[in-house]
């Protein structure tokens, strides 16, 4: 089933135009990365599938985004709203500072209403079962969030963000900052979390996009080259501009 | 070269004992008014100086116990004026603040803390002090508004650390901007914010000027906020410029309470800038 439907979306900072025509559909439960050489606009992309790319002064969006059925762009429609229902998972790990693991978790949670005790706390261990973590911080829950590795600071932005059970998590880059160990078990999380929400995450590392996406979409110069099933982009990409891309030829 | 090498060595050896002599003659006047003011005043500090209040000229004995008191109230009230109000607008500047409103507005709070206290004493005075008499809560008026700049122009400089990706982790999970803020933001930065805070209560413990325009002075304890009320600084100013032995022996006492108290909060402040949470 289709979730997110992108129609001839455009992007700007100011007077530069960071996307140009894009238009793209994701399917439910499905893992899209999003390659292509830095500056060419896959991140301001995914910003745009939360309303994000807004808040930046001076940035701007025209077009079209359906999610789950609904133009989130369409007037009226309330940014803060749209956010709620789609997770986002930043480059650098960002818990929030001078809050422990548990309200980081549990923040989201508040925020859309719950105030149970027995509720907060069961919700907070699954969304840190399923973010890989609760087996490390389950004895030090009132520890600061900060206080972790960087690997299970991003562990817990992920538990941050699949708290509030959102069908959608963009990933911005979510390895960058990470070592291999780390990177690699938050790429086996995407794996898992496959079965229950659909996955959009920027990568500039093409082992990655191979790894643990379902389809893949190549950016440059803020317009959408190519977008298909990563097995036929990594093998037989159609567009000469990809395949010199993902073999390390670009220049 | 070898001549060359060994004068350049020294000179650099006697430009960084100048630099040195240099910082050490910086920290000259700390010290020195410290041991001053505790050689001066540790001996008056007894049970009688706390508790009691000023005997009148001539006589011996007596205490700061009023002054003490007058400062604190007149303190807590300048903090329950000036930082809500200052923290909100330091909020603003770095939160909202952009634009050519918010230039202004931060130039503007940039000249409030250059002008003379007893400007702002004057002010009070004339504003508040000619309707409604001499008051604790004039002073603490006064006190506020002095602390007000300090306290903005620190919160906006702090808020400003919390990187920007932060706020949009808050924004991403569908907090609207003002509970990114209040809920994310200034928590995160709690430490560093009070530190903001008892350091503009540090600058204005010890102002004399504003405060005698607004609270006066009162040789007893004040029965009400509305009365005029003994501050530290007013009151060793009184005492100091008695003439009488007994009296100024006291204005020492109460010089080395306030410094005390000042020296306090700044270890306070670098204690809480150090602690992990921060």
């Amino acid at each position: 089933m289709e979730l997110i439907a992108v129609k001839k979306l455009e992007a700007w900072f100011g007077v530069f135009q960071a996307l140009k025509d894009i238009n793209l559909s994701i399917q439910e439960n499905e893992v899209v990365a999003l390659i292509g050489p830095s500056g060419c606009g896959k991140s301001t992309f995914v910003r745009c599938l939360n309303r994000l790319h807004e808040e930046v002064p001076g940035a701007r969006v025209a077009g079209e985004v359906w999610l789950d059925g609904r133009n989130i762009y369409a007037p009226g429609v309330d940014p803060v709203g749209v956010r709620r229902g789609v997770g986002m998972v930043f480059q650098k790990p960002n818990p929030f500072p001078g809050m422990s693991i548990y309200e980081n978790v549990a923040v989201g949670l508040r925020l859309g209403g719950v105030s149970k005790r027995t509720v907060l706390d069961e919700k907070v261990e699954q969304a840190l079962v399923r973010a890989a973590l609760w087996g490390e911080v389950k004895e030090i829950l009132k520890r600061p969030g900060t206080s972790l590795s960087g690997g299970q600071q991003q562990r817990l932005c992920i538990a941050r963000a699949l708290a509030v059970e959102p069908p959608v998590i963009l990933m911005d880059e979510p390895t960058s900052a990470l070592d291999p160990i780390s990177t690699a078990k938050i790429e086996e999380l995407i794996q898992e979390l496959k079965t229950k929400v659909t996955v959009v995450i920027v990568t500039h590392n093409m082992q990655q996009a191979a790894r643990v996406s379902d389809k893949t979409a190549f950016f440059l110069l803020g317009e959408l080259v190519e977008y298909g099933a990563t097995e036929e982009i990594f093998t037989r990409p159609a567009q000469e501009a990809t395949e010199r891309y993902i073999t390390g030829r670009f220049g | 070269m070898e001549t060359l090498s060994w004068r350049r060595r020294s000179t650099n050896h006697l430009m960084l004992s100048l630099l040195f002599l240099g910082g050490v003659l910086a920290a000259v006047p700390f010290f020195f008014i410290s041991w001053y003011v505790l050689q001066k005043g540790l001996g008056v500090l007894s049970f009688e100086f706390f508790t009691q209040t000023p005997v009148g000229p001539g006589q011996t004995g007596g205490g700061m116990a009023n002054a003490i008191v007058g400062s604190g109230v007149m303190l807590a009230l300048a903090s329950v004026l000036g930082i809500p109000w200052g923290m909100a607008a330091g909020i603003y500047l770095s939160e909202y603040g952009r634009g050519k409103t918010a230039a202004a507005l931060r130039f503007s709070i940039d000249l409030l803390t250059s002008v003379p206290s007893i400007v702002v004493g004057i002010f009070i005075y004339g504003v508040v002090v000619i309707h409604f008499g001499f008051s604790a809560y004039a002073g603490a008026m006064a006190l506020a508004v002095i602390m007000l700049p300090i306290v903005a122009r620190s919160t906006e400089e702090i808020l400003k650390l919390t990187p920007q990706h932060i706020r949009e982790a808050g924004l991403a999970l569908g907090l609207p901007r003002w509970r990114v803020i209040l809920r994310i933001v200034v928590p995160g930065s709690r430490a560093a914010l009070l530190t903001g805070v008892m350091l503009a209560l540090a600058r204005v413990a010890g102002e004399t000027a504003p405060l005698l325009f607004t609270a006066l002075g009162n040789q007893f304890f004040a029965r009400s906020l509305s009365e005029p009320t003994a501050s530290l600084p007013v009151q060793i100013y009184n005492s100091a410029k008695s003439g009488y032995a007994d009296m100024e022996a006291l204005a020492w006492g109460g010089a080395l309470v306030l410094v005390f108290f000042v020296f306090i909060i700044n270890l306070l402040t670098r204690w809480l800038m150090g602690m992990k949470w921060n």
